[in-house]
């Protein structure tokens, strides 16, 4: 019993060692040759791309290396147990190549395959292969009695000196194949994880973001809901009210006093338009009918309609973006005119909306007094907040004397 | 006179109805979605269409689109659009052909039935119908920077706006509470004062007008 317990192990770690090497060897011969190709091509498909003929094989291309990259974090996982997050940005489905190529190369993880791409034909080829080295190499050992030489890794043989030292040789890989080949395919591995994996510093930060913007949109959306509830409160639903209480008088009224039903049947049909007009005007702050309609391009442009100043609008957007986004488009473009126009007095502004490269670019212009900062509760910390749900940003530049230039950017897709 | 009518809420749908037959006008047809409007407008010639912008299966702006296509095909059918909201850019649209025959109003006009009905006859008839609003808003955009439009006195800034919502001299006489003389006279000092010229036909003057106001400086 004694005997057989050491040998249980011996046994199992002896399975590890060759399941290390064929594992490793497997490795190094499928992945190299793609490797290679992949390393080769790319920069040449970079190249052409001015030619057009780039356009199209540098997404198959990325692809290609993506799913090497793929393959190899599943085998860190099952194989040593190296679990390597991975987050891939969105391509967008509908979109020009250049658009998916920009969108591709500005992924910080699929540059860290392109990083890895290198590294992992040299290094992660050594790493991979060693542990097969050291297991298969002794097992190709021969003895030469004399005349012929033959080089045994480093060693010439060709007596029994030296073919003694190749035996030793030999026995000195055999012992370092049962104690390191497991752990220098884990070293492979980490050597990917190291390459693959994002930074954790980034995905905190990110994390961070995310809280901050995502309070700031339950805030706001909760602030929004208590002034639409107390706008029907006060306003719509007070007014059907005293429609109702009106009726009922001139009910009563109707044949008692012809004259004074009269009266109040103007004054409940006045109370029904203005309960009307409040509904509007309380639609058109929830979401803009002409959003609904016709998306953000004319929405602005009928923002813009509705200034008491010129205002030039210049749409180029392909598509519309999604509702939310729009949304928040939409009221930010509406709170930086109402800023141009009342503090800024300015006496013309310009708004232009253009989508490029997977972002959604507003620039707002005035010809005001300038001087615009974006401060804690400001219009504009407002806005900068509304777009930072959507990871927008906002810029102002304003100096002294104008003129006040308001940029804004959403990362989004349009359909 | 012969109306197709477009409108999704059966509620809307049935009062309008029962207004506009109460009033003599005939319903070829009262639709509730874009293509059964195209339809009807292409094939029961009616002598006016009047249709809400919002309508199935988009729920965008399906009316308006159909009652512009539909004026392309036959130039100056008349439609007088309705909607919960009015916007000066939709205006501008249905007015761009030139051809008149356009209503464009708030729904909640239809509460006034004399009213309504009167611009109902009045865009069938060639001429105009434009919200009050639409009107205010333009003449808020233009009196900021235009000095002719400052020159106007009050009374004749009312006379502008009520010629701009496509009223006639007679109409606007009677809103007034004055004579068709005195109108004429405000009317003449408007146009004098905007430097437009002065035009016998009622509908040619109400589309100077609004081009006027409408005009980018």
């Amino acid at each position: 019993m004694n005997t057989e317990m050491p040998s249980t192990a011996v046994r199992a770690r002896l399975r590890e060692v060759l399941l290390a090497a064929v594992r490793g060897l497997t490795l190094a011969v499928t992945a190299l040759p793609c490797g290679v190709v992949l390393l080769l091509l790319t920069p040449l498909s970079f190249a052409l791309i001015p030619l057009g003929i780039g356009l199209v094989t540098t997404p198959a291309l990325l692809t290609g290396v993506r799913a090497l990259a793929d393959v190899r974090r599943r085998l860190a996982a099952e194989w040593c147990g190296i679990r390597i997050p991975v987050v891939y940005e969105p391509v967008p489905a509908v979109a020009g190549p250049w658009t998916r190529i920009v969108t591709q190369l500005r992924d910080p993880q699929v540059r860290r395959d392109l990083r890895w791409l290198p590294v992992d034909t040299t290094a992660g080829f050594a790493t991979a292969l060693l542990p097969a080295v050291l297991v298969f190499q002794p097992l190709q050992l021969r003895v030469s009695g004399g005349g012929d030489t033959y080089w045994y890794l480093f060693l010439p043989v060709h007596d029994a000196p030296t073919s003694l030292a190749a035996v030793v040789l030999a026995a000195l890989l055999l012992v370092a194949a049962y104690r390191y080949a497991p752990r220098l395919l884990t070293a492979h591995f980490e050597l990917v994880r190291r390459m693959l994996g994002g930074d954790e510093r980034e995905l905190a930060e990110r994390v961070r973001v995310l809280t901050e913007t995502r309070r700031d949109a339950v805030d706001t959306s909760a602030a929004e809901l208590r002034r639409i509830e107390r706008d029907l409160h006060d306003g719509a639903q007070a007014r059907l009210v005293a429609m109702g209480m009106d009726l009922g008088t001139i009910e009563m009224l109707v044949e008692r006093d012809p004259a004074q039903a009269r009266r109040l049947l103007a004054q409940a049909r006045r109370n029904s338009a203005d309960a009307l007009e409040e509904l509007r005007d309380l639609v058109r702050g929830i979401h803009p009918p002409v959003l609904a309609e016709r998306g953000l391009g004319d929405a602005v442009r009928a923002l813009a309609l509705r200034l008491p100043l010129p205002a030039e609008v210049s749409v180029d957007l392909p598509g519309r973006a999604e509702a939310p986004v729009e949304s928040a488009a939409y009221f930010a473009v509406s709170e930086v005119f109402t800023n141009a126009v009342k503090h800024a007095g300015a006496d013309r502004v310009w708004a232009d909306l253009h989508h490029t490269d997977g972002m959604l670019r507003i620039t707002v212009t005035d010809n005001g007094g300038g001087g615009a900062r974006v401060v804690a509760g400001s219009g504009l910390a407002g806005v900068e907040r509304r777009l930072g749900t959507f990871d927008g940003v906002l810029a102002v530049s304003s100096p002294a004397g104008g003129p006040t230039m308001v940029t804004m950017e959403i990362p989004c897709v349009l359909s | 006179m012969r109306v197709v009518l477009a409108e999704d809420l059966f509620l809307l749908r049935d009062g309008l109805v029962r207004m506009l037959e109460a009033y003599g006008f005939e319903i070829a047809a009262a639709v509730e979605s874009g293509p059964e409007l195209t339809r009807a407008l292409a094939e029961l010639t009616p002598d006016v269409a009047v249709v809400d912008v919002r309508l199935p299966p988009t729920h965008t702006d399906e009316g308006l689109q159909c009652a512009l296509a539909a004026r392309k095909r036959r130039p100056g059918l008349p439609v007088l659009v309705l909607s919960q909201h009015v916007e000066q850019l939709y205006a501008r649209e249905l007015l761009a052909d030139g051809d008149g025959a356009i209503g464009y109003l708030l729904k909640d006009r239809v509460f006034d039935a004399e009213q309504f009905v009167d611009a109902v006859r009045r865009v069938a008839a060639g001429g105009t119908a434009m919200d009050p609003q639409v009107i205010q808003q333009l003449l808020a955009r233009r009196s900021a920077a235009d000095k002719p439009l400052g020159r106007l006195t009050p009374r004749e800034r009312e006379v502008l706006e009520l010629m701009a919502q496509g009223r006639s001299n007679a109409g606007i006489a009677a809103q007034l509470v004055v004579t068709e003389r005195v109108v004429a006279k405000h009317t003449s000092n408007i146009f004098a004062k905007l430097g437009l010229e002065v035009s016998d036909d009622d509908n040619r003057r109400v589309l100077a007008v609004l081009a006027h106001l409408d005009q980018d400086r």
